[in-house]
């Protein structure tokens, strides 16, 4: 594929570290796997709409099978009965993956305290960024996204993440 | 609620004790005369009930008087043409021997009864598929039962299966071994969900095919169930209303109306008139704002992206008008007991107009990629089809009934907030399939934002919480200078809102359907029991009823085409 660059560069080499390489990658192409459950997954909506435009920022190809996806947005409340599916769903995704947990629900199980809501679903799978407010605005959903890239910039990619974890249904 | 109704109603059960509570007729009737009460009440020609409108149960277990039973099941009715409203209430002795059921009166009670089974432990005898409905199939116990602590959450492991439901189902349609052989293939099951960007939330609905065709359908809810009326049961009046948000959190505010005016009715308390034009211009705005969602979402599933811009944006532009007004986008908590949070800023005027205009524009353009589109003619009419007598038995209300061809409109049938005095119409369809479904939509917008300019042309100016320190919160000047000022502040934040004992029901007519208010009130400032009606949820019992015969793709579309939002029909 020609970018124009190779004229410019002949045929130089480039040297860098591989994490930089695959980061830079990786970072820039987020793809998210949705899973909406309650009045978040409305502001998602406002989120990727025109006004605020999520793929500014690389991560508008949203993906409906997690197979496809790299970065799980979980916007909105968590029942006990929701828990086993979320489970599936993050185990279902490729390596390596990152989750969002978008909403007061999400991270601490907000405003439902009470028998059915799981209080923060930190307790079933491994959480990245939490996003406060109920709900939280489009832009702090960006923010999140930018959260996540600088945290991939960061990382190692022969290290595995979060393999020693466990959360009440393991 | 005409008195002739409840001349009538005392006249046909002269043992049953009768009584009017604000528009309802409340029969208490013992069990072994309920299935005749219910009957009664259905088929004779004077009540003519064909209306389930809800069934709950309460728990008096810590209840202040002492009452026969400890437990007591409520059916409410509803005479849609006559306007008339009738509770009937019969005490249960024992849970698990229970009640005879009422779903061969109505479907919508296989549903209803299933939810009070679930979170009451009363069992109803003769129903045909009494399991949990809104907690999971791992659950032990009943959380509504008083002594159930709120906090003891129960860790599902495993999701049901649903496979004896929905082979049961397969042989109620007559679907068995010998069929399949004939016609050479074997049925394949599919679930669509509950996590599937077609069921916008999460809602499980499994269906037996053959090729494409849907032979039976079984549907799971309640993976949203939030235990709205657990925490409700010990938050004060106010401060339910930002719970009432996220029921319908596509019409929030409708909710906050809804919920307000339930209360008010009870405590007697008539708010300004300022407040009443506010609440019509409001409701009417968030209808048409939750009707934009649907159709948004609804075109999207059938393929048409570029009507979800034309929609949406308009949504988008929307929220700044609402968080310009309440400081919030979504969630606007904006009601209070006896009132609003506060007035219309100025200039709100010129704001709402201007994005009416561009409502308007959206929806003409939106409608010119559909009005004669042969895709959506041919994907839409004739397809999922629901009779008026089907659509009534199964409890539907709002637009999806009235696409059924039943003109049932709160709105028009027991009108409160001055609507009989705004010029409007109710959209009817003919056929009660999804073209109507969905056409319907498109009108009542149009219909929306003719009784919003009204309102806003005859408003008229004045304060808009009432003048009563009962209910509403002092002005703030009084809070800071002086004591009682400060105390009235203290007690209403502290206390609640206190309410008179007793029960009672209440609804409205939401953007979905009719929005009910089951209270019971112990004379605190708390609800000792608070039952939403929510008016997809008993849509969603008459899914399967809808896309029974039709093709996989065409459950799919019905699904959006029926406003199915997870926080209210799970709660
Ligand atoms: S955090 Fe608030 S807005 Fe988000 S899902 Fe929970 S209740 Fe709804």
């Amino acid at each position: 594929m020609a970018l124009g660059l190779e004229a410019s560069l002949g045929d130089t080499v480039i040297t860098t570290k591989l994490d930089e390489c695959i980061n830079w990658g990786r970072q820039y192409s987020l793809w998210p796997f949705i899973f909406g459950t309650a009045c978040c997954a409305i502001e998602f909506m406002s989120a990727a709409a025109s006004q605020h435009d999520i793929s500014r920022f690389g991560a508008e190809v949203v993906r409906f099978s997690p197979r496809q996806a790299d970065l799980l947005l979980v916007c909105g409340t968590i029942s006990y009965k929701q828990a086993p599916i979320l489970k599936r769903i993050y185990e279902q995704m490729p390596d390596p993956k990152w989750v969002v947990a978008m909403g007061a629900c999400a991270s601490s199980g907000g405003i439902y305290d009470n028998y059915c809501t799981v209080q923060g679903i930190d307790n079933i799978i491994p959480v990245d960024v939490f996003i406060s407010g109920c709900p939280p605005r489009p832009e702090a959903v960006l923010d999140a996204l930018i959260a996540i890239q600088d945290q991939i910039k960061g990382e190692s990619v022969r290290k595995d993440r979060h393999k020693d974890f466990k959360g009440i249904l393991d | 609620m005409n008195a002739t109704a409840l001349e009538k109603i005392r006249a046909a059960f002269p043992d049953a004790t009768c009584k009017v509570v604000l528009d309802s007729v409340v029969i208490d009737v013992q069990p072994e005369n309920l299935e005749n009460t219910l009957s009664r009440l259905k088929n004779e020609p004077d009540f003519n009930c064909g209306l389930m409108v809800d069934v709950t149960a309460v728990d008096y277990l810590q209840y202040p008087q002492p009452q026969n039973a400890r437990f007591y099941v409520i059916y409410t009715l509803r005479n849609w043409e006559k306007n008339i409203l009738v509770q009937v209430r019969t005490p249960v002795k024992d849970p698990t021997a229970g009640i005879p059921t009422a779903t061969h009166l109505w479907g919508a009670a296989k549903f209803g009864e299933r939810e009070v089974y679930d979170q009451y432990g009363i069992h109803f005898q003769g129903h045909p598929d009494l399991r949990r409905i809104l907690n999971h199939w791992q659950f032990e116990g009943h959380p509504l039962r008083k002594d159930y602590p709120i906090e003891k959450g129960q860790v599902c492991l495993q999701s049901d299966s649903l496979e004896k439901e929905i082979r049961a189902r397969l042989a109620h349609r007559g679907v068995d071994k010998a069929t399949m052989m004939d016609i050479n293939t074997e049925v394949m099951f599919l679930n669509i969900g509950p996590s599937h960007p077609a069921t916008h939330g999460a809602i499980r609905i499994l269906t037996a095919l053959d090729g494409e065709t849907i032979l039976a359908n079984v549907n799971e809810i309640g993976y949203l169930h939030r235990g709205f009326e657990k925490t409700a049961e010990n938050r004060t009046y106010n401060q339910i209303i930002p719970l009432t948000d996220r029921l319908n959190y596509c019409s929030s505010m409708i909710n906050n109306i809804a919920y307000a005016k339930a209360v008010e009715s009870w405590l007697g308390v008539t708010i300004t008139e300022r407040a009443q034009f506010m609440r019509v211009v409001l409701t009417e705005f968030y209808r048409v704002l939750d009707h934009l969602v649907c159709l948004a979402a609804a075109l999207v599933d059938m393929g048409g992206l570029t009507n979800y811009w034309y929609l949406y944006n308009e949504k988008e532009a929307a929220y700044d008008l609402i968080s310009r007004l309440t400081g919030a986008r979504l969630t606007s908590s904006f009601t209070r007991i006896g009132g609003m949070y506060r007035d219309f800023y100025d200039g709100w005027e010129t704001d709402l107009e201007l994005q009416l205009r561009g409502i308007e524009k959206g929806i003409g353009d939106a409608l010119k990629l559909v009005d004669t589109n042969r895709i959506v003619h041919d994907r839409t009419q004739g397809v999922c089809i629901v009779s008026a007598e089907t659509a009534l038995n199964y409890g539907f209300t709002g637009p999806v009934l009235r696409a059924s061809g039943v003109p049932f409109d709160l709105r028009k049938d027991a009108p409160y907030y001055n609507y009989e005095s705004f010029d409007f119409e109710v959209p009817v369809g003919t056929n009660g399939d999804i073209y109507d479904r969905f056409m319907i939509r498109f009108y009542e917008m149009a219909q929306s934002i003719r009784i919003i300019r009204q309102a806003m042309k005859h408003i008229p100016a004045g304060p808009v919480n009432v003048d009563e320190s009962q209910v509403c919160l002092p002005p703030k000047q009084q809070v800071y200078n002086n004591i009682e000022g400060l105390a009235n502040h203290f007690k209403l934040i502290f206390e609640g809102v206190k309410t008179p004992p007793g029960e009672w029901y209440d609804s409205f007519e939401a953007a979905n359907g009719e929005l009910g208010f089951h209270f019971v009130s112990d004379g605190s400032g708390k609800p000792y029991k608070l039952k939403v009606r929510p008016p997809c949820f008993y849509i969603m019992g008459g899914f399967h009823k809808m896309v029974e015969g039709n093709m996989i793709a065409d459950a799919v579309i019905n699904l959006s085409c029926i406003n199915i939002i997870g926080g209210e029909l799970d709660r």
